[in-house]
């Protein structure tokens, strides 16, 4: 039996326009493709089973026709989207000034020795602190409202892009930053030809860092006295012991750091493609 | 220094030291105008230090007295070029914008990489990067071209192509040329005179009256191979050994 299923599945494969141009040999990573969605598939199914069977209780955790389900009734009653855009436009803000401060701070301590002295110390300082241990301060500064909420993102993002950028900065191959010299660019020229282009891979790692640390703090901010958001959808339906609404939040969270992930590696590519690995891909 | 608006390339009472140790000893040398000279020497006698001097890499000592054309460009072992510019930006590189493109493509065309100009640097083989290299030299209409053994590093059957291009090009714009290499046969085979540097002083400086294209089978060409060598430290007898 589980011969004659491996056999069947790069037959429907091969039936793809795409598949077609390939060579025979294709077919193989295709089929291993399908069967790394076949676990997930199958322990939904398990989950769904436990669920109907009434092992799992819907207070422990709802069943996924359940989540399904009520996700689709908070997405047609708009409430769904309604705390999608606040928690979206708390990452997107707290974002730009993270990337905004990490960024300006790399430039003044990559660029120049008494920049360094300046700027590295303390921020290599305050890194070593976990960011979030600073909530209570924040909240006895910045109130309850959204400043905290942002001001965490903010500072949850400046350290990897800081980092990444001002080590991909020192980074650069010295050769070619004399090279440039010798062919005649400034000092803007050098900075805008030659170290910022090399420095990008570091920073776009720091960048993917970032957006990673950038939902966690949001996660984090949302606890505090929300009163919208997906960390306020999850914190009421805790309340009302709403398992299915608690689990369409946490889907919600893992889409959007999936689709942010996704998206840094499209400007990767874009941005990158002189990459000799990216070339052969 | 002097930038001047002659070709002329005149070093006089060059030294360089680093630390202890001296690189280059009270130096003097004449470049003729639009001359090829190929500077000879073990790694340690200073060439790399002189070439990197003449290309404005290292700062002059105050006490030294150099004239140099203001157009001077180089050639590198290692091709530098940037890897996130294509081909033709690379060669376009500090160029004035207006016309830039236009200039490194033709240069480009002169180098026999035209149908590279939109590759990245990643893409192209060692022989093609230095042509780039070449080409990012020549754009600039350098007066004085510095190649710091540019094809150390290539197989010997590009090499011998490269030897050609760079004679042609030589040929085609007569800026005056200094080759730094420890490759005797390519000191030969390119150069007008042969100056041999020893611990950061002219052991020798010979000029080569045979007429070009030259051969290895030339006889002339063995007694000069010879001489050279001896100048560099290997003597006869070794050279038999190692055949």
């Amino acid at each position: 039996m589980p011969d004659t299923h491996a056999i069947s599945l790069p037959k429907q494969s091969l039936s793809l326009p795409r598949a077609r141009q390939a060579l025979a040999g294709r077919a193989m990573p295709d089929l291993r493709k399908l069967r790394r969605f076949l676990s997930p598939v199958v322990l939904v199914l398990l989950w769904q089973a436990a669920s109907s069977l009434g092992l799992i209780s819907p207070r422990t955790l709802a069943s996924p026709a359940t989540v399904i389900l009520s996700g689709w009734e908070l997405l047609l009653s708009g409430e769904l989207p309604h705390h999608l855009m606040v928690s979206l436009s708390r990452v997107v803000t707290g974002l730009a000034i993270g990337l905004a401060l990490g960024t300006g701070f790399a430039l003044v301590a990559g660029l120049s020795r008494l920049g360094e002295e300046v700027v590295d110390a303390p921020l290599q300082m305050l890194r070593t602190l976990p960011f979030l241990a600073l909530v209570p301060l924040f909240i006895l500064w910045f109130g309850i409202g959204e400043t905290p909420k942002i001001a965490l993102v903010a500072l949850g993002t400046t350290f990897p892009i800081y980092l990444t950028l001002f080590a991909g900065i020192r980074g650069v191959d010295p050769k070619l930053v004399e090279a440039g010299k010798m062919f005649g660019l400034d000092r803007r020229g050098l900075v805008r030809h030659v170290i910022l282009p090399g420095a990008l891979p570091s920073a776009l790692v720091g960048l993917r860092y970032a957006l990673g640390t950038a939902w966690l703090s949001l996660v984090i901010a949302e606890q505090i006295n929300a009163t919208s958001g997906i960390g306020f959808l999850i914190n009421d339906a805790r309340d009302f012991l709403r398992t299915d609404i608690i689990v369409v939040g946490l889907v919600v969270y893992a889409l959007l750091g999936l689709g942010a992930d996704a998206l840094v590696r499209a400007l990767e590519r874009r941005a990158l493609a002189w990459r000799p690995n990216l070339l052969k891909g | 220094m002097s930038k001047t608006s002659s070709r002329d390339v005149v070093i006089e009472g060059l030294t360089r030291r680093f630390g202890e140790n001296t690189v280059l000893h009270d130096l003097d040398l004449v470049l003729e105008p639009g001359s090829f000279t190929a500077l000879l020497g073990r790694s340690g006698s200073g060439k790399t230090t002189l070439l990197r001097t003449l290309a404005g890499l290292d700062p002059a000592p105050a006490d030294a007295r150099l004239t140099l054309p203001a157009a001077v460009a180089a050639a590198f072992q290692e091709p530098r070029l940037l890897p996130w510019k294509k081909v033709w930006q690379n060669v376009a590189i500090g160029l004035p914008a207006a016309g830039a493109q236009e200039r490194a493509e033709r240069a480009l065309a002169e180098v026999g990489l035209s149908h590279r100009r939109e590759a990245w640097p990643a893409t192209l083989s060692g022989g093609e990067a230095q042509r780039a290299a070449l080409a990012r030299a020549l754009v600039r209409e350098p007066q004085l071209l510095l190649l710091d053994e540019p094809f150390a590093a290539l197989d010997a059957l590009t090499r011998i192509r490269m030897h050609a291009l760079v004679l042609d090009l030589w040929r085609a714009h007569n800026p005056t040329t200094l080759i730094v290499t420890h490759d005797v046969d390519e000191a030969i085979l390119l150069a007008d005179r042969v100056v041999v540097l020893d611990q950061g002083r002219i052991a020798a400086d010979i000029a080569v009256e045979m007429p070009r294209p030259r051969s290895h089978g030339e006889p002339a060409f063995a007694t000069l191979r010879r001489r050279l060598l001896s100048e560099l430290g290997v003597e006869d007898d070794v050279l038999r050994h190692a055949a």
